[in-house]
C-alpha cells in the first residue's frame, strides 16, 4: 500500500507509526522525520515558507515510492510533505517504509527522501527576522548515488 | 501554450502563468528559452542569471525535449523539498 499525503496542516508522527503498526503485514519499520531548522546564522527564523508545484509533486512522490516498492519489496509506504508557512521545528515530511527485513527498509526510505530532494518540486523560503530569501539547492544532495 | 513559474522565478516574472503561441520553428525546450530570451527582457534575465529547470506536462525535460504535444510548461528553480 502507498499513501502520499501533500498537506499544509501538521502531522502526529506517533499517530502515522501506529496505524502502520496496525496493518502487521512486515516486522521491519523505518521512519525518516525532516524538520523545520533554525541554523543560527545570525538571523531568528521566524517561518519556512514551502511552494509546490502541486501535479506534478504528487507524480514524483507516486513514483519514487512505487520504484522503491518494486526495488525493495516494501509491503508499505507513506510519505507526507508539508507546504505553507511552518514555525521551527515543526515536521516538514515524514517516510515510513515496510519490508521484511531492515536493511531494505533502510535502504528504501534513504533513496526516497534522496531522489525527493532532488526532483520533487518543492521550494522553501526562509523568513528571517531581517530578510527573507529562497533556500538555493545543497549541492553535496546533488552527489547521490540513485 | 500555457507557461508557469513558481518560487523565485514567479516572482521574478511578476506573473505566475501565462500564455504564448509559438512559431513554428519551436520545436524543442532550448529553443523555446532561445525565444523566449528574445521575447522580453524579462525571460532574458531568468535564463541568463538563474538555475532553472523545465518540466513539460509535469516531467522534468531536457534541453533537447520536443515540446510540440506539451500542454502545460512549467519553469522554476532547482528544488529543495524534504
Amino acid at each position: 500500500m502507498i499513501d502520499i499525503r501533500i498537506q499544509s496542516s501538521d502531522f502526529n508522527f506517533g499517530e502515522e507509526i501506529k496505524n502502520f503498526q496496525k496493518n502487521k503485514v512486515d516486522g521491519a519499520v523505518v521512519c525518516f522525520l525532516g524538520s523545520v531548522r533554525d541554523l543560527n546564522s545570525g538571523e531568528e527564523l521566524e517561518k519556512l515558507e514551502i511552494e509546490y508545484y502541486p501535479k506534478m509533486a504528487k507524480k514524483v512522490l507516486k513514483e519514487t515510492a512505487k520504484k522503491a516498492f518494486d526495488k525493495w519489496g516494501l509491503s508499505q509506504c507513506l510519505i507526507i510533505h508539508r507546504f505553507g508557512k511552518l514555525n521551527v521545528n515543526e515536521p516538514i515530511v515524514l517516510i515510513i517504509t515496510q519490508t521484511q527485513h531492515r536493511k531494505d527498509a533502510f535502504r528504501a526510505n534513504e533513496y526516497i527522501i534522496d531522489f525527493l530532494k532532488i526532483n520533487a518540486p518543492f521550494w522553501k523560503k526562509e523568513h528571517t527576522n531581517k530578510e527573507s530569501y529562497w533556500v538555493e539547492q545543497n549541492k553535496k544532495d546533488l552527489d547521490i548515488n540513485i | 501554450m500555457k507557461i508557469i513559474f513558481f518560487a523565485k522565478i514567479r516572482e521574478l516574472m511578476g506573473k505566475e502563468e501565462e500564455n504564448i503561441t509559438f512559431p513554428e520553428d519551436v520545436i524543442t525546450v532550448n529553443d523555446m528559452v532561445s525565444f523566449l530570451k528574445e521575447y522580453n527582457k524579462i525571460y532574458y534575465n531568468v535564463f541568463e542569471n538563474y538555475d532553472f529547470l523545465i518540466a513539460c506536462d509535469e516531467e522534468l525535460a531536457d534541453m533537447d525535449y520536443k515540446i510540440s504535444k506539451t500542454k502545460e510548461i512549467a519553469i522554476f528553480p532547482p528544488v529543495t523539498g524534504g
